[in-house]
């Protein structure tokens, strides 16, 4: 049978290597699974200039490749697999490659991010790789003193076009605000302006690209007078956002309508010991900053997870007597009390055997259990879960209870 | 794999007969540096069945754009110096590069 990982983690983006490293240094048997080379969408821009602490000179690939190496150095395994197929209900989860290998892991942590949205412009689909392109980095060389055209204005648009303006002649942007709008930050919409290389087409949307093996010409419509104008160029980038990818999760995990996996502050998806971080997932600002950060946090939150399986597991499902579990929380005073009811109660009995648990810091197992009331008391034979006194008790209850 | 460039790719593929495959990469494409251990093992696993290249597209931008590739990774498949088949970023995956292989053969 296959190792059982205690943390393994799907997608080695920024994401994903950060869970490997805080998964790793604490002592988790921690791999990461990625289907093409670790780094994820933060590999293919050269412009990574907002990553704290990396500024001058530091490249999205070079920054990747130092959270790559920092993975390894704790001991994160990075394995070369693209999970089509998964169960993950149990509390041994499985994944399945494409190859058919088979992976299991104690918690799972999704990290699959997202990838470049296409607008299915006629002409987009057929031009791919002939002109049409949505990686600046991959593609830039095959341009340099020809005219490409960029499509969008956010951040990635405006700073890839930048960036393409070392290579083109001229780099024209399509946007489809007015005059002197754009999505991006200031700062790069002020260096943008003063770029002599770069063009801006206002008020305008791409209607068709338009070439026989090659991108050949645009059509530009202007929104406001319906008029349409054709562009001469030899390329068409898009950077129009992105789309989670997170189809083989559909029916596994909980989605939004756009496709995002729903989490809540700690990461945690609606599975037990399944985890969702970076662009994947229902948030606010998708960049390497706040993917590393999620990484962290389900990281961290898998490691508790996986503390609490452990001990309910030794203390009471592999327990060779009967138990009686306890769930307590010392800010309840009914239920302090209830330890010494219980206490007295098999006080003379060497055939049972006491375990106790914080409902609230154990609440994946509370919930399994469906524990409502505050004390509750669970008793336990072979595993399995035989009776249970919910709400205040007395030792003559528990005796009863025993019988 | 026979790295081509502008000074042999005229040829080692176009004039070459029979099934030619080209790996169309550069070391800056990320995705291309990927592949290249399976393209390799691809290579290795069917020697002998056709004559597999690979093309350095941003040392060889001219070539490439002849070629009509302008994006990053490319494999074409070139039968007596035509072209038969390419596949783009979006469509390459080993399998159906294997099927399509056994296909042309
Ligand atoms: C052009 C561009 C420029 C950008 N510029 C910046 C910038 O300057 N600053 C910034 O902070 N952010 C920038 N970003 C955004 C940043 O790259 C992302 O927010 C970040 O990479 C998200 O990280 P992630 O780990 O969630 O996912 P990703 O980086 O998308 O990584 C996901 C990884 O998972 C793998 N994967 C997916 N599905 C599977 C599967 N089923 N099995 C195995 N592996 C799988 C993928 O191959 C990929 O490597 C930019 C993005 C783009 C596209």
């Amino acid at each position: 049978m296959a190792d059982i990982y205690d943390l393994l983690v799907v997608g080695g983006g920024p994401g994903g290597l950060a869970a490997g490293i805080y998964g790793s240094r604490s002592r988790l048997k921690t791999a990461v699974i990625e289907k093409a080379r670790p780094g994820g969408q933060a590999a293919t821009t050269e412009e990574l200039a907002n990553y704290p602490g990396f500024f001058d000179g530091s490249t999205g690939p070079g920054l990747m490749e130092k959270f790559r190496a920092h993975a390894e150095f704790f001991g994160t395994e990075i394995l070369r697999g693209n999970i089509v197929e998964m169960d993950l209900s149990g509390a041994v989860k499985k994944l399945v490659a494409k190859d058919g290998t088979e992976y299991l892991a104690h918690a799972v942590v999704l990290a699959p991010g997202a990838e470049p949205r296409s607008l299915n412009i006629p002409g987009e689909r057929r031009l791919r790789g002939k002109g049409v392109s949505y990686c600046a980095t991959c593609d830039a060389d095959f341009f340099e003193d020809l005219d490409v055209v960029v499509v969008g204005n956010g951040d990635a648009a405006i700073e890839e076009a930048e960036y393409l303006t070392k290579f083109a002649e001229n780099v024209t942007i399509i946007v489809i605000h007015e005059e002197g709008v754009l999505d991006c930050n200031k700062a790069s919409a002020e260096r943008a302006f003063k770029n002599p290389k770069l063009h801006f087409v206002w008020n305008s949307v791409l209607e068709e690209i338009v070439g026989d093996e090659l991108v050949e010409l645009v059509r530009v419509r202007n929104i406001r007078t319906n008029e349409i104008t054709e562009l001469e160029t030899n390329g068409v980038f898009f950077f129009v956002g992105t789309v989670p990818r997170t189809d083989f999760l559909k029916g596994h995990v909980a989605l939004n309508e756009q496709g995002y996996i729903i989490t809540n502050e700690m990461m945690e998806t609606d599975v037990p010991g399944v985890y969702a971080v970076g662009d994947a997932r229902v948030k606010y600002l998708r960049q390497v900053v706040t993917a590393a950060a999620d990484g962290a946090v389900a990281a961290v939150a898998a490691e508790k997870y996986l503390a609490e399986m452990e001990a309910f597991r030794e203390q009471v499902l592999e327990a060779d007597k009967p138990v009686l579990l306890l769930f307590w929380a010392p800010q309840v005073e009914e239920s302090i009390s209830a330890i010494g009811a219980l206490e007295a109660a098999v006080a003379d009995n060497e055939n049972v055997q006491i375990a106790k648990m914080d409902t609230y810091r154990n609440r994946k197992i509370a919930g399994r259990y469906q524990v409502k009331a505050c004390p509750t008391l669970l008793l336990f034979r072979n595993g399995e879960e035989v009776g249970r006194l919910e709400g205040v008790f007395t030792t003559e209850q528990v005796s009863e209870l025993l019988k | 794999m026979i790295a081509v460039d502008k000074e042999n790719f005229e040829a080692e593929v176009l004039q070459a007969e029979g099934l030619v495959f080209v790996d169309f990469w550069s070391p800056k494409c990320e995705p291309c540096m990927a592949l290249l251990p399976e393209v390799e093992a691809f290579a290795e696993k069917n020697a002998g069945r056709a004559k597999f290249c690979k093309l350095d597209a941003a040392a060889n931008k001219r070539l490439s754009i002849a070629q009509k590739v302008m994006g990053l990774p490319a494999f074409v498949f070139y039968k007596n110096g035509e072209k038969v088949f390419t596949f783009d970023k979006e469509s390459i995956d080993m399998p159906a590069v294997q099927a399509k292989l056994d296909e042309l053969a």
